[in-house]
């Protein structure tokens, strides 16, 4: 939380203005939506289908140095295009509208411990929306970590850095875990709820059917290769698990970007719901590959305004998106990967020490102190 | 164990990418040709895939097709015979006025399409027993469902009673006409343009000895009802057979909040509108077949509240296992639609 409220320059009918300025980009994209958006997924999910068999089957012989590289490689980029940019979107209802039974956000899985419904529930109900919202979404700091001043300081935030380190290691755990809200349900009084071990036990489920395949049916499959393919499913694991973390934490842990207080959105209008998305989110800068890999999640502040529009159309919606935040004076919040990624670190480094001391009062309006104290 | 080296997907998800149409499959089919039968009508040859059971003449099927990337279902007349050899199937599709499908599929659709399919159904059939006597009574594409049993089976006396605007329209005509040469067929076209819509009492001047017939009939509402009333009031409604493409609509009333239960939506629906085409419009995931109530392709449990059936009138309360057809049930106040 910043000293000074960025947003304080507009007046309340400039913020319903603006939302109803992002809706018309909404109205104009779902206008326009149609036959290539289809044939674009289609393809994504082809390519990400056969990209996967072929990097599993070049693993049976695994025990080849080369081999065991491209099909390491291979299945690496596989589970992330799997995660991200099939998995995350569809499962947003992105590609609902085409009402194919088999590209749905109720029908679909993906590669992944924590079941899509599970998911689904924490991710698309809860985090977006209440983004960055204090004590209300759990995506800031996953409950583990303390990601903003305003957040209250325990000594357990001393061993964030590692908390965070471990976290992205094994991210889809993580994942899980928390969309299983297990630090809250494993309380006494709670870990005997019949809702909470049921969803337990599919998460169960869902774990043994990902390790059996990844770490003994293919190894198994690939013979004298058993235990190099092992050792590359757990790399291309070990691999998506850290970009998608280190995607995420861009996404809403760079400085510069915004958190809420609880009371703040009681009677949040709808510009005034578009405004916080805006400031809560941050935004990845790059190549067509890069957004590609990221699942589209580059374009952070895009996904969080409307999280239901298909992925390949929020490039051209982040040229109009960031007009507007000029427009009206609002910082957007971008920058490279590796920028971003260590900025977000240094913050979970930097807050994992209580604050020095009471926040200066900030009486002149300079915007680059402001954010940078955020 | 296939299941265990593929999951989260299945291992039909990956031999979907090489073999669409293999057997185990999931009905599909895939389009070969598009040959124009009049200015707004065609013939679409399509070759289904290994899971296709065949048809009986005068079935229709469910087709899946995607249209601006969105995948809608419709109900079309086999218009080939069950015995053609190379195995391929066809529907023979007339253009509506704003119809999505019927549009794209006469003037858009590429050979080499991707369809979904089902299997042919619909009890608007030949008997069994041969008839000593046939009258196909048609209007515009009500012929379709006909051809194909014109097509498949030969009797001995065979008369046909059809409307379109103009000759041109006549779906099949030239057809028809060498059927009618090679003394097949006896056909009495009407052109309703010119010589104004069939009065069902003209068939006594037309066709004398109609009521011993053994009577198919499809077209339009009007000439379907029109058609009931007379064999009824002549006592011979057992010799008339018809199929309706659209549902007659009597009864609409006030709709209400519809929440789609498993999808997590609600929308406000009118006491007019199907409840398959409220859900589809919120994005929910409905099962939809011939959009009039005949087909059953889109039965979804009733969880709480009141339909009305927009055939009928009638209200359905919600009960555990009820279904409703959503293609021909509105809103009637609150309810929740398990989708």
């Amino acid at each position: 939380m910043t000293a000074i409220d960025p947003t304080a320059h507009l007046t309340a009918q400039q913020i319903e203005e603006l939302g109803r300025e992002l809706d018309a980009i909404r109205d104009e994209v779902i206008a326009d939506r149609g036959e290539k958006d289809a044939a674009y997924i289609r393809k994504v999910i082809s390519a990400q289908r056969t990209l996967e068999m072929v990097s599993r089957g070049v693993l049976l012989f695994s025990i080849f140095p080369p081999a065991w590289l491209l099909g390491t490689a291979g299945l690496s980029v596989a589970k992330i295009m799997d995660n991200m940019e099939i998995g995350h979107n569809v499962l947003h209802g992105q590609w609902d509208w085409m009402r194919d039974p088999k590209i749905h956000s109720t029908t679909w899985e993906w590669d992944h411990v924590s079941p899509a419904d599970q998911w689904k529930h924490s991710h698309n109900e809860l985090h977006h929306t209440y983004t960055n919202v204090i004590g209300k979404d759990n995506d800031l700091g996953y409950g583990i970590m303390r990601v903003d001043e305003d957040q209250r300081w325990y000594p357990f935030h001393l061993g964030q850095p590692l908390w965070n380190f471990l976290n992205a290691c094994f991210f889809e755990y993580g994942i899980a875990a928390y969309d299983l809200e297990l630090g809250k349900n494993l309380r006494k009084h709670r870990r005997n709820n019949p809702a909470f071990r049921a969803r337990a036990r599919a998460v169960g489920r869902k774990i043994r059917k990902q390790v059996l395949k990844d770490y003994v049916i293919h190894p198994l499959l690939s013979g004298p290769s058993f235990l190099p393919t092992l050792a590359a499913t757990f790399t291309a694991n070990l691999v998506r698990n850290i970009w998608s973390h280190s995607v995420i934490m861009c996404g809403h842990f760079p400085e510069g970007v915004q958190v809420f207080e609880r009371r703040s959105i009681t009677g949040e209008t709808r510009g005034q719901w578009y405004l916080r998305q805006m400031m809560g989110s941050a935004n990845i800068s790059g190549s067509k590959a890069m957004h590609f890999m990221t699942g589209n999640l580059s374009h952070q502040i895009e996904h969080h305004l409307f999280p239901d529009l298909p992925s390949n159309r929020y490039a051209e919606v982040a040229v109009k998106v960031r007009a507007l935040f000029e427009k009206y004076e609002l910082e957007y919040v971008t920058g490279p990967l590796p920028k971003q990624v260590f900025s977000a670190w240094h913050k979970v480094f930097r807050l994992s020490l209580p604050n020095k001391k009471q926040k200066p009062e900030v009486t002149t309006p300079d915007r680059e102190q402001e954010l940078v104290a955020a | 164990m296939l299941e265990m080296v593929t999951t989260p997907l299945l291992p039909s998800d990956y031999l979907d990418l090489f073999s669409p149409l293999r057997a185990g499959a999931d009905l599909r089919g895939r389009i070969e040709a598009v040959h124009p039968e009049t200015p707004d009508a065609a013939t679409i040859v399509i070759r289904p895939g290994r899971g296709w059971r065949g048809h009986t003449a005068g079935q229709y099927v469910r087709v899946g097709i995607d249209v601006d990337g969105v995948r809608l279902w419709r109900a079309y007349s086999l218009t080939s015979p069950t015995n053609r050899r190379d195995g391929r199937v066809t529907i023979t599709v007339k253009a509506i006025e704003d119809g999505k499908v019927s549009n794209h599929l006469v003037r858009r659709t590429k050979p080499g399409t991707l369809i979904q399919l089902d299997q042919a159904t619909g009890d608007f059939v030949l008997p069994k027993a041969r008839p000593a006597k046939v009258l196909y009574l048609t209007a515009g594409s009500g012929i379709t469902p006909v051809m194909g049993m014109l097509r498949d089976t030969e009797f001995d006396d065979v008369v046909m009673v059809h409307s379109a605007p103009k000759p041109h329209d006549v779906i099949f005509r030239d057809e028809l006409h060498d059927l009618v040469a090679d003394k097949k067929l006896r056909l009495t076209e009407v052109h309703t343009d010119t010589d104004g819509m069939l009065d069902i009492a003209r068939l006594d001047e037309l066709v004398p000895d109609w009521a011993e017939r053994e009577t198919w009939a499809c077209g339009p509402a009007g000439l379907l009802d029109a058609a009931e009333k007379h064999w009824s009031d002549h006592g011979v409604p057992e010799r008339l057979h018809t199929e309706r493409f659209r549902p007659s609509v009597v009864a609409t009333g006030d709709g209400g909040e519809v929440t789609f239960s498993a999808t997590g939506r609600s929308v406000d629906a009118d006491g007019a509108t199907p409840l398959l085409d409220v859900g589809e419009e919120a994005g929910v995931l409905m099962p939809s077949g011939c959009r009039m109530g005949i087909c059953f392709g889109c039965v979804t449990p009733l969880k709480a509240g009141a339909v009305r059936d927009l055939r009928t009138g009638e209200i359905t309360q919600a009960e555990p296992g009820v279904l409703i057809q959503t293609c021909v049930s509105a809103a009637a106040g609150p309810c929740d639609i398990e989708r």
